[in-house]
């Protein structure tokens, strides 16, 4: 006999979990009780629960293995919903564990009772609430497997706190297979789908490849560099396909829509053949949907058939893993090719309309990434916020290796940045792990220094300090007349707040600064903060207005 | 945009419903009726949903429900052969005399069960397609129905092929 709370624990444990970041509260109290007997999983307090999503978050884009976080009923869990719903617009795999009241209980309004289930229905892959503590085994091993497979995404599992309590025969409590009938994902492509799109890729006189998440999700990156090199077709990612393809590869085009880069846009508003794999052809990345690659038939690869011709209508859809649809092309492809004339367009384009900022001596943001890219050479794990230091880190710093690029795409979260930061500390012990930061954005989890102190988490943050949201004040620049409706900032002094925590940190206002204060973060052992004085109105260029046409950019060569 | 229905086996759980219908709320798909009830399997229920939407939306739907883990098999049958029922129970006012007279006898045109008279009230049970049962309200409405309710339709294909077996 064993209660719920250990089966609870041994069943991470099966999954090999080793990790989890929590918070307690009265509900979980028999799960940490649990975990005090159970150093082997280790458990991260953070400061929030909104923390314990994005670090499980983090952990998982860095690792590729599921995260875990866990936290109390009621409040417990309603923090984990931002955290949560980043997850699941990214395709990340994490399981989420909060307590419930007791089931006598339930749906009593009783004391931190939230309908977790109900609030997690639209924003998890799957959720769970369990009511019998003999179903525990089986639904934690469906929790994971659901996570991990097909499309990943987030799974929550609601405990009762008598679930977890109750003691059961736990015999087979455990299944030795997860079957789930109304759930199987398609990997494998259709063959003569596969067929079909080596022939169009042989005709294509002008092909470009536009890929995604989906290359990272399922590993494809090597697969998807032979594509390129072999049919000689030029690739631009969107913002969570960075590392996909290295940077500097000579057929790297960066990333496209509307912060991409010109040459990205040009080339997909002009191509014939548009490979689409692991996207979904959001709005940030097609602009008017009606102008997106208007010559072009497209192939859209993708392992949810939903995404196939949601919003573009598709040619040769091929419903399937990219990794696995793209070893079954390339072992297919008889010939390679290149498409002379067109890298010929192509590189001309990348040479006239480079990405570009004011080189001035002022301390500009383009620049301090720049030299941060320059130092870490690819060799580290860069996590943003969102805004405009999300932006400039996707157009300025140099990636070269998938899982090494974790931002919050779809759901755009702010605060997103710093406990994916933490977790990805725990994912890759060893290696430098560096948030790029807005000021606004550090803000939204700043409570988290106290996580990083506690657990010496040798995080390092660069705070692109403007005093302002900048992102938002841009568009009021832009499109409001220059009318900053409450988008300025009081000034920070960052490095004292770290000081406050324990924690090392320094202000950096000119350029000179810039190289040495980046070189101590990274050769400090633990934690680093740096404050970087910005020059305060600098913009995200080039960009496609809302709406536009992604080749109709502002602010391009022309500023 | 027309309306088309789709046979959904979905596993017989807590919660389904609510998946199923938040579903089409937050994605915006028009439902114009949805019937739910246990089938020839225990452990499954069927429901019927007619969804108005042009093809790709109505294909959207589809795919989006296939995603909820719960639901095991969505078909679209409006092109298929089907035999589609709904039932009504209508309370209609019929005072004894000529307007009780009428309702009765538009209530045997319709094939329609009285199976409650009250002083001033009958209450008819009638079966059939939708348009049947538009067209009997429709009649009724100058009687004055006090209170209307329709099961929404459910359909089953004919012959000896079942949706489970649908490609």
């Amino acid at each position: 006999m064993k209660t719920g709370a250990k089966i609870l624990i041994e069943g991470l444990k099966r999954e090999g979990v080793d990790i989890i970041f929590g918070y307690p509260g009265g509900a979980v109290l028999p799960i940490y009780d649990e975990l005090y007997d159970n150093p082997s999983i280790r458990h991260i307090l953070v400061r929030h629960e909104q923390a314990a999503a994005h670090a499980a978050d983090g952990y998982a884009r860095a690792s590729g293995r599921v995260g875990v976080c866990l936290a109390t009923s009621g409040p417990g869990a309603c923090n984990l919903v931002t955290g949560i719903a980043t997850a699941y617009m990214d395709s990340i795999p994490i399981v989420a564990l909060t307590g419930q009241v007791p089931t006598t209980m339930l749906g009593n309004d009783a004391f931190q009772e939230a309908d977790i289930t109900g609030i997690t229905l639209p924003i998890t892959k799957h959720n769970y609430l369990v009511k019998k503590t003999a179903e525990l085994g089986r639904i934690i091993g469906q929790a994971f497997h659901i996570a991990k497979t097909g499309r990943p995404g987030p799974v929550l599992i609601d405990l009762p706190k008598d679930v977890c309590t109750t003691q059961v025969d736990d015999r087979d409590i455990f299944p030795k297979e997860v079957s789930i009938r109304s759930y199987q994902p398609t990997y494998k492509g259709h063959t003569k789908q596969v067929l079909k799109a080596i022939e169009m890729i042989g005709k294509a006189e002008r092909p470009i490849i536009y890929a995604g998440g989906g290359i990272i999700s399922s590993g494809a990156s090597p697969e998807l560099i032979e594509l390129a090199e072999r049919m000689g077709i030029p690739v631009t990612t969107t913002l969570l396909g960075l590392g996909g393809i290295p940077c500097n590869h000579p057929l790297n085009l960066g990333m496209l829509g509307m912060h991409g880069t010109e040459y990205a846009n040009y080339a997909v508003t002009e191509c014939d053949l548009l490979i689409a794999i692991g996207v979904r052809f959001d709005d940030r990345v097609t602009g008017k949907i009606q102008t997106f690659a208007p010559h072009a038939a497209i192939i859209h690869i993708d392992v949810d058939p939903a995404e196939i011709g949601k919003n573009k209508k598709i040619d040769v859809p091929i419903v399937g893993d990219a990794k696995n649809v793209l070893q079954a092309m390339l072992n297919q492809i008889k010939k390679s090719k290149v498409n002379e004339k067109w890298l010929d367009q192509v590189r001309t384009w990348k040479k006239k309309h480079p990405l570009k900022y004011k080189d001035d001596g002022c301390l500009r943001p383009q620049y301090i990434i720049k030299q941060l890219s320059d130092l870490l050479k690819g060799d580290a794990i860069i996590v943003s916020e969102v805004g405009q230091n999300q932006m400039w880190t996707a157009q300025y710093f140099c990636f070269k290796k998938p899982r090494t690029w974790l931002t919050s795409g779809g759901l755009g979260t702010m605060g997103y940045g710093f406990p994916a930061a933490i977790g990805a500390t725990f994912a890759k012990p060893g290696e430098i792990v560096f948030d790029i930061a807005g000021d606004g954005s550090f803000q939204m989890n700043i409570q988290e220094l106290g996580t990083v102190a506690q657990h010496k988490v040798p995080v390092k943050v660069a705070i692109l300090n403007n005093m302002y949201l900048g992102m938002v004040r841009q568009w009021q620049e832009l499109f409001y007349d220059r009318r900053y409706s409450y988008t300025e900032l009081t000034p920070l002094d960052f490095a004292k707040i770290a000081a406050a925590y324990g924690i090392d940190g320094i202000k950096v206002e000119s350029c000179d600064n810039v190289v040495p204060a980046l070189k101590t973060a990274i050769e400090t052992d633990g934690p680093f903060i740096i404050d970087f004085r910005i020059e305060r109105e600098e913009n995200v260029f080039p960009m496609v207005p809302a709406g536009a046409a992604i080749n109709e950019m502002i602010g391009g060569h022309e500023a | 945009m027309k309306s088309h229905t789709l046979s959904i086996v979905v596993e017989n759980k807590a919660g389904v419903l609510s998946r199923v219908a938040g579903l089409f709320s937050r994605r915006g798909f028009n439902i114009e009726s949805l019937a739910v009830g246990t089938c020839e399997e225990p452990q499954m229920s069927r429901m019927t949903i007619v969804v108005i939407g042009d093809d790709a939306q109505v294909e959207q739907v589809q795919k989006q429900l296939n995603k909820l883990i719960d639901v095991i098999k969505v078909s679209d049958i409006t092109e298929n052969e089907t035999v589609n029922r709904e039932l009504a129970l209508i309370k209609v006012n019929a005072e004894p005399g000529t307007s009780r007279s009428e309702v009765m006898q538009i209530a045997s045109i319709f094939r329609a069960q009285i199976i409650d008279v009250g002083s001033k009230t009958v209450v008819l049970e009638v079966t059939g397609d939708s348009e049947k049962i538009d067209a009997l309200e429709k009649l009724l409405r100058q009687y004055g129905i006090k209170e209307l309710v329709r099961t929404g339709k459910i359909a089953v294909l004919r012959g000896a092929k079942t949706v489970q077996s649908l490609k």
